[in-house]
Formats: C-alpha cells, sequence, structure tokens
C-alpha cells in the first residue's frame, strides 16, 4: 500500500499518512520521508484585536527586567506558537479555557497552540550509555568521566515543555557500574563538579533524577554530595519498597533536611501500575522509561464547582461535560504531535530509538478539589470543610471515582502503554492559581492540627495517581536529632498506600514549593527585581505570594 | 481497671525517643524544679473553679459533682473538661493559682490504648512522660503491657524518683527509661528540685548496668548547679558501665513556659554547652545531641 501510494505521487490525507506511518513508520522511515500529506489549514481566526494583544505581550516579554536572555528566548518561542491555530479543538473548549481566570474549567499550563514536542521526554538512558548515538556523533561511555560528559550532552539536547529535560536518569543505575574501581572522594569530586554544572545549565527544577529501591554506593554518595551542595536542581525522587534498608531511606532523610531532597516513592504502588520501566520525572509525574507523556492539560476543579447548581448537578452534569472537552482537546493535540508535527519522525531521539512513540502516554490532570468539595457543601448549606469531616472527604472521594471512571472509558488511540486511556495527574498549581489547591491536597492553613489525621486524608486519594500526586511537610529543625522520626512516617505512609512524600526543615534555603524546589535566596534576589537564572524562581515566588507555601504547618 | 490523669497525648513526637513515637503525658510531679517547662503539670487540680472564668471556649466548665449513691448529691463542684471545645490557648493553666491544670482527663490504659492505636502504622512505639509518670504505675503497667502486645516499643521518661530495680514486674514491659539528671550533689539537687536525688543516681547505674538506659538528659541551668560536675559524673559512671550507647540529651534552658518567678534565670551560651559535650564525648560516649 506505502509503495502505491509513493509511486503515484498523490497527496494522501493526514490521517491516512499517520496510519502508514503507524505501519512502517519504524522500518521504512525513508519512504516514509518521500511520501507527501496534506498540510492542514488554519483553524480559528485571529482577530487584529488579538494579533495586537499578542504583540503587547511579545514587547513586554523583550523589555522584562526580571528575565534571563534564555527565559526570554523560551517566552517568544511560546508567543511565536501561540499565533497557530492548527488544533481541530472542541467547540466548547474557548469557554471553558480561554476565558476569565476565576471562570476557567480547563488549563494546558501555557502548552503552546501547535504541539511541536512531547511534553515530557523521559529517554532511554542506559541505552544511550551502552549504544551511543550517531546524532550525537558519541560511541558508548566506557569509563565515569565519559559518562557524565556524555550525559551533560545528551541533557542538552532533549526538549520538553521546558526546553531543558526532565527526566535525566536512574542515576544509580547508570553511574553505579562506572565507579566501582574509584575510590570516594574521586567519585564526590567529579559529582559535585557535575551536579553543578546540571544546577547552573538546566534551568528550570522541573528536572528530575531517581535512585533507589536498592541502596548502593553510589546513592549514598549521591546523597552526601547533594546535602553539601544544597541546589535547587536536579530534583531527587527515592524509590521505597520493603526491601529498600532503614539505613539508605535514613541517608536520605538527612540529605532531604539540608537540601529538601530527595522525596520519597512508592516503589511498589508505581510498579503495581506501570511495571518495572517506570520513572519519576519533573515535579513527581509517574512516566515509562524511553517514552513520556505527550501532553498534561488540567481540571480546574474549584471554578467547575461554581457553574453547578448542587453536588447532584456537579456530579451528573457539570464535571462530565468539562471531562469530555479536555480529553477530546487532549485527543487533538496528541493526534497533531504524533501525525503532523513530524517529532516522532524526525528527531534523532525516537530515529535512534531513545524514545519509542508507544511509551508515551497523556496526563490528565487536576487542581482544587479542596476548594470544590468545599464550595458543593456551601451550596448545599453544609459548612464542614475538606480534611477535616468524612462528609467532605467521601465526596472528593466521590468525585474522584467519577474522574477515575471518565477516564479509564475514554479511549485515546496513541496511549497504547497505558491500555489506551490517560494516567490521572494530581497537578501542583501554577503561581497564577489563588483559592485553588494542587491536585488533591489540604489547603495551606487548614492543614488538620495532627500529621495523623493529615495523612489519613491524603492515603484516600493518593491512589487515583499513577502519573503523580504527593503531599509536602516541611519539619521541625528537632527532627536533624532524630530523622528516624521522618523514617517512621515514611515507612507507615507507603504501607497505606500513600504514594509520595516530600520534607524539609523549616529553617531550609531550598524549600519545596509544590513540586519542584527553589531557593528562597534566589526568590529574594527575584523579588527585588533583579532577573535570576531558573525559570522556576519566578513560579516559585508567584506560589510564595498567592499559594502561601511558606505558611505550611511545620510538623 | 487503673485510671490515671492525663495531662496531654501527643500523637507524634519527634523528641520523646527515637523514631516516631506517641507521648502520653500523666499529671503530678514529686519534684518541684525551678525551671521546669512544664509547671501545670506538677500538681493535681482541686477544683477551685478559678480557670473556668478564663477559659473563652468553653471547655472547662464548674458542675456539681456526682458522688456514687443514687442521687447523694454534696454540693461540691467540679471542674470539667470537654477537649472537643478547647483550643489550647493555655489561658487555664497561666492563671491557676495552684501550679496545676484542669485541662486533663482521667483515663484507663485501654482508653489511652484506643487513641495510639490512630498513629499505629506511623509510629514505632509509646513513651509515657509527665508529670512524674511513675506516680501511677499500675496504670503504666496496664499500658505498657497493652502496648508490648500490639508490637509497640515502650519507654519511660522519668525522674528517678522510683525505685526501678525493685519493679521487675514493670521493668518486664519497659523497653528504657529516659532519664532526667540534674545536678549531681544532693545540696544542689535539693535547692533546684526540693528533693533528694540518691535514688536518682542509682537508678542511673540501676538502669546502665541493666541495659534499660535509652537516654540521659540534663537541662543545663548553669547559674542553678554545676552543670558540668553533672555531665562529668553521668559520663563518667557510663563509661565505666561500658554504656557508651546510650544517648545523652544536653537540653538548653529555655525560659519558655516556665513560671514567672525564675524567668530570669539564663539561658546557657553555644560555647558552654559544646564544652558539656566535649566532656561527654571525651568519655567516649557516642551519641551526644545539644537541643
Amino acid at each position: 500500500m506505502l509503495r502505491r501510494e509513493l509511486r503515484s505521487g498523490k497527496t494522501i490525507p493526514a490521517e491516512r499518512f499517520a496510519r502508514r506511518y503507524m505501519e512502517n513508520g519504524f522500518k521504512n522511515r525513508f519512504l516514509m520521508n518521500e511520501l507527501k500529506y496534506e498540510v492542514r489549514v488554519m483553524k480559528r481566526i485571529l482577530t487584529p484585536e488579538i494579533i495586537e494583544e499578542k504583540r503587547k505581550e511579545i514587547y513586554e516579554t523583550i523589555v522584562d527586567p526580571t528575565s534571563s536572555h534564555e527565559q526570554k528566548v523560551t517566552y517568544l518561542a511560546r508567543h511565536a506558537e501561540n499565533f497557530m491555530t492548527v488544533l481541530d479543538e472542541p467547540e466548547e473548549l474557548d469557554e471553558l479555557m480561554r476565558c476569565d481566570i476565576d471562570t476557567r474549567c480547563i488549563c494546558n499550563l501555557f502548552e503552546g497552540d501547535a504541539p511541536y514536542r512531547p511534553r515530557y521526554i523521559c529517554i532511554d538512558f542506559p541505552k544511550f550509555l551502552r549504544e551511543g548515538s550517531e546524532f550525537l556523533q558519541l560511541g558508548p561511555a566506557k569509563d565515569f568521566a565519559e559518562a557524565l560528559t556524555n550525559l551533560m550532552i545528551m541533557y542538552h539536547n532533549i526538549p520538553s515543555i521546558t526546553n531543558y529535560p526532565v527526566f535525566i536518569g536512574d542515576l544509580d543505575e547508570l553511574l553505579g557500574p562506572y565507579i566501582e574501581d574509584l575510590d570516594d572522594e574521586t567519585v564526590k569530586k567529579a559529582l559535585r563538579l557535575w551536579l553543578t554544572m546540571v544546577d547552573r545549565t538546566i534551568l528550570d527544577s522541573f528536572c528530575h533524577s531517581d535512585i533507589g529501591p536498592k541502596a548502593s554506593r553510589f546513592g549514598y554518595l549521591l546523597m552526601e554530595v547533594e546535602s553539601e551542595l544544597e541546589n535547587a536542581v536536579p530534583n531527587l525522587t527515592m524509590r521505597v519498597s520493603k526491601d529498600t534498608p532503614d539505613d539508605f531511606i535514613l541517608a536520605g532523610v538527612k540529605c532531604a533536611l539540608h537540601s529538601a531532597k530527595p522525596s520519597f516513592a512508592n516503589d511498589e504502588m508505581f510498579r503495581s501500575e506501570l511495571g518495572d520501566d517506570y520513572c519519576i520525572a519533573s515535579c513527581y509525574n509517574g512516566l515509562l522509561k524511553g517514552g513520556g507523556s505527550y501532553t498534561l492539560s488540567r481540571l480546574i476543579l474549584s471554578n467547575i464547582a461554581k457553574k453547578a447548581e448542587g453536588i447532584e448537578d456537579f456530579k451528573t452534569n457539570v464535571l462530565p461535560h468539562v471531562c469530555d472537552v479536555m480529553a477530546r482537546y487532549m485527543d487533538e493535540r496528541i493526534r497533531f504531535l504524533v501525525e503532523e508535527s513530524g517529532w516522532f519522525t524526525n528527531s534523532f531521539l525516537a530515529r535512534e530509538g531513545f524514545v519509542r512513540r508507544d511509551k508515551f502516554t497523556a496526563m490528565f490532570g487536576l487542581v482544587g478539589l479542596a476548594e470544590c468539595v468545599n464550595l458543593l457543601l456551601e451550596k448545599e448549606g453544609c459548612t464542614e470543610r475538606f480534611g477535616h469531616s468524612d462528609r467532605a472527604n467521601q465526596l472528593g472521594v466521590e468525585i474522584m471515582d467519577i474522574i477515575d471512571h471518565f477516564n479509564k472509558n475514554h479511549y485515546n488511540p496513541y496511549c497504547e502503554a497505558t491500555d489506551h486511556h490517560f494516567l490521572l495527574h494530581a497537578q501542583v498549581g501554577i503561581e497564577s492559581d489563588h483559592d485553588c489547591s494542587p491536585g488533591t491536597r489540604i489547603p495551606i492553613g487548614e492543614e488538620p492540627d495532627e500529621l495523623v489525621d493529615h495523612l489519613n486524608c491524603i492515603k484516600l486519594f493518593h491512589k487515583y495517581f499513577p502519573s503523580g500526586t504527593g503531599d509536602i511537610f516541611p519539619v521541625d529543625l528537632t527532627v536533624h536529632k532524630n530523622p528516624q522520626y521522618v523514617l517512621d512516617i515514611i515507612r507507615g505512609s507507603l504501607g497505606i498506600d500513600i504514594r509520595y512524600l516530600s520534607f524539609y526543615a523549616s529553617d531550609s534555603d531550598v524549600i519545596r514549593v509544590t513540586g519542584y524546589l527553589v531557593k528562597r535566596s534566589e526568590m529574594e534576589k527575584l523579588d527585588a527585581g533583579q532577573n535570576v537564572r531558573q525559570n522556576t524562581t519566578g513560579l516559585g515566588l508567584g506560589a510564595a505570594k498567592n499559594c502561601k507555601i511558606l505558611d505550611r504547618r511545620i510538623r | 481497671m487503673a485510671k490515671a490523669t492525663v495531662n496531654k497525648i501527643i500523637s507524634f513526637s519527634s523528641v520523646d525517643g527515637p523514631g516516631n513515637r506517641t507521648a502520653v503525658f500523666l499529671q503530678g510531679c514529686g519534684f518541684d524544679c525551678r525551671y521546669c517547662h512544664n509547671p501545670e503539670t506538677i500538681h493535681a487540680c482541686i477544683h477551685c473553679g478559678e480557670c473556668v472564668k478564663y477559659c473563652k471556649p468553653g471547655a472547662l466548665t464548674l458542675v456539681e459533682e456526682n458522688v456514687r449513691a443514687a442521687d447523694q448529691r454534696t454540693g461540691r463542684k467540679r471542674v470539667h473538661y470537654d477537649i472537643t471545645k478547647c483550643v489550647f490557648c493555655d489561658e487555664c493553666f497561666r492563671h491557676c493559682p495552684h501550679g496545676a491544670s484542669a485541662r486533663t482527663r482521667e483515663l484507663t490504659a485501654e482508653q489511652v490504648m484506643r487513641e495510639v492505636r490512630r498513629n499505629k502504622p506511623f509510629i514505632r512505639g509509646i513513651t509515657v512522660s509527665g508529670g512524674e509518670c511513675t506516680l501511677w504505675r499500675d496504670f503504666l503497667l496496664e499500658l505498657l503491657s497493652l502496648a508490648k502486645a500490639e508490637g509497640l516499643g515502650t519507654l519511660l521518661d522519668s525522674n528517678g524518683s522510683y525505685a526501678f530495680s525493685e519493679d521487675p514486674e514493670l521493668m518486664a514491659v519497659t523497653d528504657g527509661v529516659m532519664l532526667d539528671v540534674k545536678a549531681w550533689s544532693r545540696e544542689e539537687h535539693l535547692r533546684v528540685t526540693g528533693q533528694d536525688n540518691a535514688c536518682v543516681l542509682r537508678n542511673l547505674e540501676w538502669l546502665a548496668a541493666a541495659g534499660k538506659l535509652t537516654e540521659v538528659r540534663t537541662v543545663v541551668v548553669p547559674e542553678l548547679f554545676d552543670c558540668r560536675q553533672t555531665v562529668r559524673e553521668v559520663s563518667a559512671l557510663l563509661a565505666g558501665l561500658g554504656c557508651l550507647d546510650a544517648r545523652y540529651k544536653i537540653i538548653r534552658y529555655r525560659p519558655m513556659g516556665v513560671r514567672e518567678e525564675y524567668k530570669s534565670l539564663t539561658p546557657p551560651t553555644e560555647e558552654f554547652l559544646q564544652k558539656l559535650v566535649g566532656v561527654a564525648v571525651g568519655y567516649g560516649l557516642s551519641d551526644v545531641v545539644v537541643v
């Protein structure tokens, strides 16, 4: 069929091209490049007013004193992308997404209007170190120095929504084999330099590395160096299973009290849902290695609740409608990315097999469950609050069941990796959110007095989110003298299917904002009008002002 | 079942022994330490009702006492505490003329255990503190036995006024004791606490030798007693018994919670505290911390 179409020299519809691509793409890549397919037409009309508004935004970006050069380039690219109207969006989308912030029900998290790379890309790093890359003109890494250098080169060539890599590998598994013949000091010196380079060149803390669940010499050395450096990048997760030794977790806790990382992930839970090849990327997102996520949109539940007359109307009409529109919007974004953008054909990452399209999925996100529940109860004349009453928590569970049920019944052709469904994601919020808590978290300032009640509430919700959720606890300084306190809480939590926990010392410079890390000292500089290195510092400052992240209850 | 007057239960505590523990504070103490940070736990409530005036949320109320025999009333009043209304503003004991707290509950060991059970997946054990927990010996035995039967660790936090060596039954269900050692000399101890310290020192030696000494604590108040002597003598004794891995917690005196008349005591300098650490470490103690 492919050869016949080629011989005919005719242009074929994009959908059919995609089908051919699926059938032949990987083995007949060069033939595929010969095949012509029709270019999409523009779907929406941009009025002169909208264009003028966009030009104003571009000008503001150019003259913004608080953005560094790299940040401006990123924002300008996004402005350019947003002049495009190539997506065949659901008709109902505009009123739910391109509207006033207080009524917005769907948010695409600044993904542009013409997706040209997947949002999260988690490449197969072991393959890269083993085989090298033709495109990057690198051979297999033979020793520790080569491995570190090759990784650094690769990092610069991985796009993602941030234009930086969101996953930089299972560092213990990747680098452990290279340090067998080296002494501790040599390894630590090299790691110190390498991690400093990562922090100063990957200018965005949605960048994640993983270790565990096995203890390893490399893991211990990494945590020793991380607690010295107190850098915001990269983020770090320790996978914890029943077999992870206490001592390794304790090393993690001690490191976290200095540098707010690692966070602790429930290995058994992720493994049972995603298989052995999962990684934690960006904030805390469970995704497949050698794959990733095409896209992430989120339901703003707090605003969706405003549209409902009461609980029943919310459950049966309003929520299912918004879920449906968002899912169709995500379907279209994925279709464009896979079928038209050419990324999966042209990027060397796909061409050389560092990612496979069929290991990608997409993330169906949500925020503001707490405020949604509270508002719906208010509409019914009930003053009980999410996180504090069984009735409120139960309503939260019922809402999650509806969203989960919707997602399990929504079919996307390109999400084979996860049985053709998206993965639910408790999104961590953005700096402009107000009266809208991340994912299913209890609002800051309303945390239950007792940590045990807090944990018993969050355990109701963690199970819904294979592509990530998490809760954050600043802990009192005295815990420095008793890190076993945190260890006990981690063990207890993972035993009752809590998925992901983060801790930091209440006086730490590096703090966890909502999922990512920033330095308080850098936020202060930015607040004083200076530009700073990392994109995420700005997000952190916004969150400190709008989302009260500095006021969490200390445990 | 024996009841105890429970001052408070902290579900997750990071400062009452290793790991995460539920800490149970019992009311009443035979010592009257001048620097006591919780003076409201020293005496028993006499139900004078003074605190009720200061309880804004109405958690404390004065009710008529019910005696056992039906329909007999003494006419005496009792302060009743409703924990569900309490906002923990501490106004009640701040105004208590007797150094007591009416914010307490009479609970059986099983009732306490019911509150402990909620925390079970997250804790490695319980710590019973005070006041002085050993004043409630029978209750203690029941509570620790229940905890042990459910796989929880058991620690006591004590001022050392109870002869542990003479109570093998209690010791059988106690994993360890965290012992307060204040002034080393008898005279100074009398001045600081109003009591003799012979029993405290006997306990120190016996617990260390029996492998039941989890932690020694000394609150450092330089102008009140010779702190260096305490740290030196305790360390020497532990070293002599080969008990080098018991934690020695050197606690900085802070005026928080302390009664007005003793608030003027000066907290120790960091330099002095580090000198004390040096003394303990010098004797070979492996786990010395300052809090």
